[in-house]
């Protein structure tokens, strides 16, 4: 019982679970239970607030009005990339290129990189604990360049292997790009060493953080990755924005990504000069309600305090684990040491969808299949997993409820 | 029975259903008693993918009847395969060709049909009323 205590942390979970106004509701007659929050985040009122307040009140185009409306959108749009900046602890405001999420980020830099700087006999090391957005790109890029792309094994328990990753850093290495937190294991991959190793031989690293931004406290200028990559929408910001960090060293070697409006300074037929950055990573008009609603997200979780936040995720994960062990059959997809947001689980040789069919008619939402990981479900051999992803907003009672529902599909589907 | 009267009869089966309990251990009976499709059958021709659960469906062609028979990896799924079979084994190709299946909206389980769902319930009915045209244009050939 020790870990309940331990819940019990300076914040007052009742009263922020009132600015997440979809938390209220109920689903088939059950009051909802959220545990996909590894898929996307709830909104905070202020949030939903900041996105239309933008469309009531100042909707302009942003870095290319004289007029008043277009300055004071601009100013906002700036203003979310300054705080997002902060949150991170970049160098520069320029160092944050707004996207479209996650993916969106990572195929800018596979296809950026590739054109400029992979070739025929090169390679590129990822890890078998990808998304497939940390996949599919990559594989393009080598297609396309001839080059190979490497897949750093993992234990049973779902750690990289370090020692195989250092054995693979020869000289054809030319990017390493890894997940900080797996989505279907919930490993927290050791990102300062994968960094540190990779660097020894000048080889440039893209952390995939769409798992980690909105658990664990990152400092780029500490962590030094060349590239970092997030999604808006699983750090309670709207869908559709998200973030590229990337050194202003590496962002300047880069070639444009997309062509267009606000990416140039001067364009003649005969000859683009394009922006500086952040802008030339920003071709057209840009996601400004949501990339000024994700700076709002930022704020309230600054406001709420990510270490407070990280305490409380860090007991809800331990009572977790604790009480879902106890369940006859269980067991874990991924069990690392070092472990953040998700729980994977399968139940005696019960079908992940089966319980998740089950679990949503008693309101309670989690994931099931095989999370965009599928080479990683191979690996497992399991058709997929019942994934539960818990963020500070979970209480222990629903985590009960969960353990509960858990049992009672599982009395039904045996 | 016409493939409306079989439907007719399910619906008021599960109208005496009062819980969710009910409904989904009736369907889950449904799946495990399933009879299974022979393993020749299993082929990946014959294999529907959904996103979450596989569904294989195989059909046959006797006396102007279509037969299907069908299995799932997930209970569930294979429950509602198995209602899918009942109501539309053993009628004629053009009858099921031009079906319409209301049952599964009507007993409160329409969000298995729906696209995004991806249980692959969606595209064995799809598959089910395209063989039933081939085989219609077979016949009609003859």
């Amino acid at each position: 019982m020790e870990h309940i205590a331990n819940i019990t942390t300076g914040l007052d979970i009742a009263q922020i679970r009132k600015d997440f106004p979809i938390l209220q509701q109920q689903v088939h007659g059950k009051p909802l239970v959220y545990f996909d929050n590894g898929a996307t985040t709830q909104k905070p009122q202020v949030v939903i607030d900041a996105e239309a307040r933008y469309y009531e009140e100042y909707n302009s185009n942003v870095h290319r009005g004289v007029h008043h409306l277009s300055q004071v959108a601009t100013d906002a749009y700036e203003k979310a990339r300054h705080i997002v900046a902060g949150y991170i602890n970049a160098a520069h405001s320029h160092e944050i290129i707004f996207t479209k999420g996650t993916t969106d980020g990572i195929n800018l830099v596979a296809n950026t990189m590739s054109r400029r700087f992979l070739k025929a006999g090169d390679s590129v090391i990822i890890s078998s604990m990808e998304h497939h957005s940390n996949i599919v790109p990559w594989q393009i890029a080598c297609e396309e360049a001839g080059a190979t792309l490497k897949v750093i094994p993992i234990t049973e328990k779902g750690e990289l292997r370090m020692d195989v990753y250092e054995s693979m850093l020869d000289d054809t290495v030319k990017m390493v790009a890894v997940t900080y937190v797996s989505n279907t294991l919930g490993t927290v991959n050791p990102v300062q060493d994968i960094i540190a190793l990779a660097h020894a031989r000048n080889i440039p690293v893209l952390i995939d953080a769409a798992q980690a931004i909105q658990h664990i406290s990152i400092d780029v200028q500490a962590l030094q990755p060349d590239f970092l990559v997030f999604s808006g929408h699983k750090i309670y910001g709207p869908t559709g924005t998200g973030v590229l960090y990337g050194t202003t060293e590496w962002l300047n070697k880069l070639p444009p990504y997309q062509g267009g409006g606000d990416m140039i300074k001067t364009v003649t037929f005969a000859k683009t000069i394009y922006n500086e950055l952040p802008y030339k990573f920003e071709a057209g008009t840009p996601n400004i309600a949501g990339s000024i609603a994700l700076g709002t997200a930022i704020e309230y979780l600054q406001q709420i305090g990510l270490p407070e936040i990280q305490q409380r995720e860090e007991a809800l994960m331990a009572y977790a684990m604790q009480e879902l062990r106890k369940i006859d059959g269980i067991r874990f997809i991924g069990d690392a040491k070092n472990r953040s947001g998700v729980i994977s689980f399968l139940v005696h040789n019960i079908h992940p969808f089966d319980m998740g069919e089950l679990l949503d008619q008693q309101g309670i939402a989690v994931r099931t299949g095989h999370h965009c990981t599928e080479p990683l479900m191979d690996l497992f051999q399991v058709p997929g997993t019942v994934r539960a992803s818990l963020t500070f907003y979970n209480t222990k009672e629903e985590i009960d409820k969960l353990v509960a529902g858990v049992k009672r599909a599982a009395s039904m589907l045996l | 029975m016409t493939i409306q009267e079989i439907q007719e009869e399910i619906i008021s089966d599960f109208s005496v259903m009062g819980s969710w309990e009910d409904k989904y251990e009736y369907i889950i009976q449904l799946g495990k008693e399933l009879p299974l499709i022979a393993e020749e059958y299993k082929t990946p021709d014959n294999l529907i993918k959904g996103c979450q659960s596989r569904v294989w469906l195989h059909t046959e062609l006797k006396d102007g009847k279509l037969f299907f028979t069908g299995d799932s990896d997930a209970v569930i799924t294979k429950g509602l395969v198995s209602l899918m079979i009942y109501v539309l084994s053993g009628h004629t190709p053009q009858e099921i060709a031009t079906s319409d299946i209301y049952f599964i909206n009507a007993i409160g389980l329409s969000s298995h049909l729906s696209p995004t769902r991806s249980n692959g319930l969606l595209s064995m009915l799809k598959q089910m009323k395209l063989y039933s045209i081939a085989y219609q244009a077979k016949i009609n050939q003859q």
